[in-house]
């Protein structure tokens, strides 16, 4: 479904990427773990083509959307939804409009139709009656849960998940791991979720994939990864500073 | 021999960075045009823009045309005084007016006020990864929050900029007939009998061009943006200083074309 094939991305001198492969299974939740500053965030926005490699491919469905223009990938993003870090909610627009937005943008239903649909998925991240509020009123957590409602607004295919509970506290942060297990299972989406929290990590993911100098150094399910004898995952799951990983 | 050399690299780099600059907004210009006429239109999120831009700057250039008409008075009157020309003060204000001060300090005002906002609004959206989230849902960012804002400033600074002449006019008819003792039918008889209607055309057309050039840069600075808050900070200040200049060089150049 998503598989990452010797991607390299340099910024500048920093290389980011570097000959990274990555094959995600389709309606699992698989797990980037790694480093701060170690690329997830990149890795994320090339599956989405926000950003593009300097070499290799991505494909999404057998189709590398590297060499796509604009108009191709705009219909191969629509089988995608997004939690960005923040939320990225638009702040001029109410929490309703706000989900209601790519329904708008690429559907011709009707009124009444997008607003129970809206109300659907407010309902299904456990938020209801605040469509008139502003994302300005709201939480961090709830900032969120409207973030999600509006990335399955159009009932996607895959969902990326960008550190979904950092800066939460701990019930908060079981809210929202139960709440993308609930949806993964609903939807029967694929989800690639980054995330440094060790314990969501385990918690959400079927498979776990962790990124380590600009590629993906390990990949399996949670068991595997826990068994590991890589020095690497094994200071990076114990949180130690002793270890292969510099602190930097 | 060195410090010369590294001079004129610095000089030469800001010039190709500035060209560079110049050629990226032009860009972004076609890049609108492109998207303006592709359906479906986003007609309230223009007129959303429009009465940003237009409605809620008419108070500041009420002022601003009120206090330039009346010192355009104060200050011809003293120079035609020596003439014995007082008569002419009316039409004066009113040739400066719509020829020159009515565009270009309309212009300016509405850079400061909506052109930093266009900058700074796009620019927190940029930092806040919002305009990514336009792009992940397959919804072009140019089209829902550039093109309703260049729209705005085309069409609104214009109109603005009658009401900055007019009230201009009123300034420095108040001015001139209640302060300074000017016939009140010479003061008007002169402004119709000197100014064509020519003089007001070209004044909107400067006008329109200067609401093209301050929206077109506040965007373009404002999506640009890198760097969290010092970023959009920055990024408004350039928004405002760029369209400022770029008004005042390109007033000489359509004056030139036009007068």
């Amino acid at each position: 479904m998503i598989k990452l094939v010797d991607l390299h991305k340099s910024f500048g001198k920093q290389k980011v990427l570097d000959g990274l492969d990555l094959e995600i299974e389709a309606g699992k939740t698989t797990v980037i773990i790694g480093r701060s500053g170690g690329g997830k965030s990149v890795l994320l926005k090339h599956i989405i083509g926000l950003i593009r490699p300097d070499s290799g491919e991505v494909l999404i469905d057998g189709t590398d959307i590297t060499r796509l223009g604009d108009r191709d990938l705009n219909e191969i993003r629509k089988k995608f939804g997004m939690l960005f870090q923040e939320a990225a909610l638009f702040d001029s627009m109410t929490v309703g409009e706000n989900v209601a937005f790519p329904l708008r943008e690429h559907t011709r239903m009707k009124e009444e139709k997008i607003r129970r649909i809206v109300a659907n998925r407010l309902h299904a991240v456990g938020l209801t009656g605040v469509e008139a509020k502003m994302p300005s009123e709201l939480s961090g957590g709830m900032r969120k849960r409207v973030g999600l409602a509006r990335a399955i607004a159009m009932q996607p295919q895959i969902v990326l998940f960008d550190e979904p509970t950092t800066g939460l506290d701990p019930v908060m942060t079981e809210a929202i791991n139960r709440l993308i297990i609930e949806t993964q299972k609903h939807f029967n989406l694929t989800c690639v979720v980054i995330s440094h929290d060790i314990q969501s990590i385990f918690t959400i993911g079927h498979r776990i994939a962790m990124l380590y100098e600009g590629k993906i150094i390990a990949h399996g399910t949670p068991e595997e990864m826990q068994v590991s004898r890589n020095p690497v995952i094994v200071q990076f799951l114990a949180g130690s500073i002793d270890g292969p990983i510099r602190i930097m | 021999m060195n410090r010369v050399a590294a001079a004129l690299d610095r000089l030469g780099r800001v010039v190709l960075e500035n060209i560079e600059e110049t050629g990226k907004i032009f860009l972004l210009f076609l890049s609108v045009l492109a998207w303006m006429f592709r359906p479906p239109l986003k007609l309230r999120n223009i007129i959303k823009q429009m009465e940003f831009v237009g409605v809620k700057s008419i108070f500041l250039v009420v002022l601003t045309g009120t206090f330039t008409g009346m010192v355009m008075a104060l200050q011809s009157y003293h120079g035609f005084k020596m003439f014995s020309a007082e008569s002419l003060v009316g039409s004066t204000v009113a040739l400066s007016m719509t020829r020159e001060l009515g565009p270009v300090l309309t212009s300016l005002m509405v850079t400061a006020r909506a052109g930093s906002a266009m900058a700074a609004e796009l620019g927190t959206m940029r930092v806040t990864e919002q305009i990514d989230a336009l792009y992940v849902m397959a919804a072009n960012p140019v089209k829902h929050l550039i093109v309703p804002r260049v729209i705005a400033g085309f069409l609104m600074v214009p109109l603005l900029t009658v009401v900055c002449d007019f009230t201009g006019i009123v300034g420095g008819y108040f001015v001139g007939v209640h302060i300074l003792n000017i016939n009140p039918g010479i003061f008007v008889k002169n402004i119709i009998r000197l100014v064509e209607l020519n003089d007001i055309y070209s004044g909107l057309v400067k006008a329109a061009c200067f609401g093209l050039i301050l929206s077109l840069v506040g965007c373009y600075k404002g999506f640009n943006t890198r760097g969290g808050a010092e970023g959009v900070g920055r990024a408004t200040t350039e928004a405002v200083v760029l369209a400022s200049i770029s008004i005042l060089i390109s007033d000489y150049f359509l004056t030139a074309i036009m007068f």
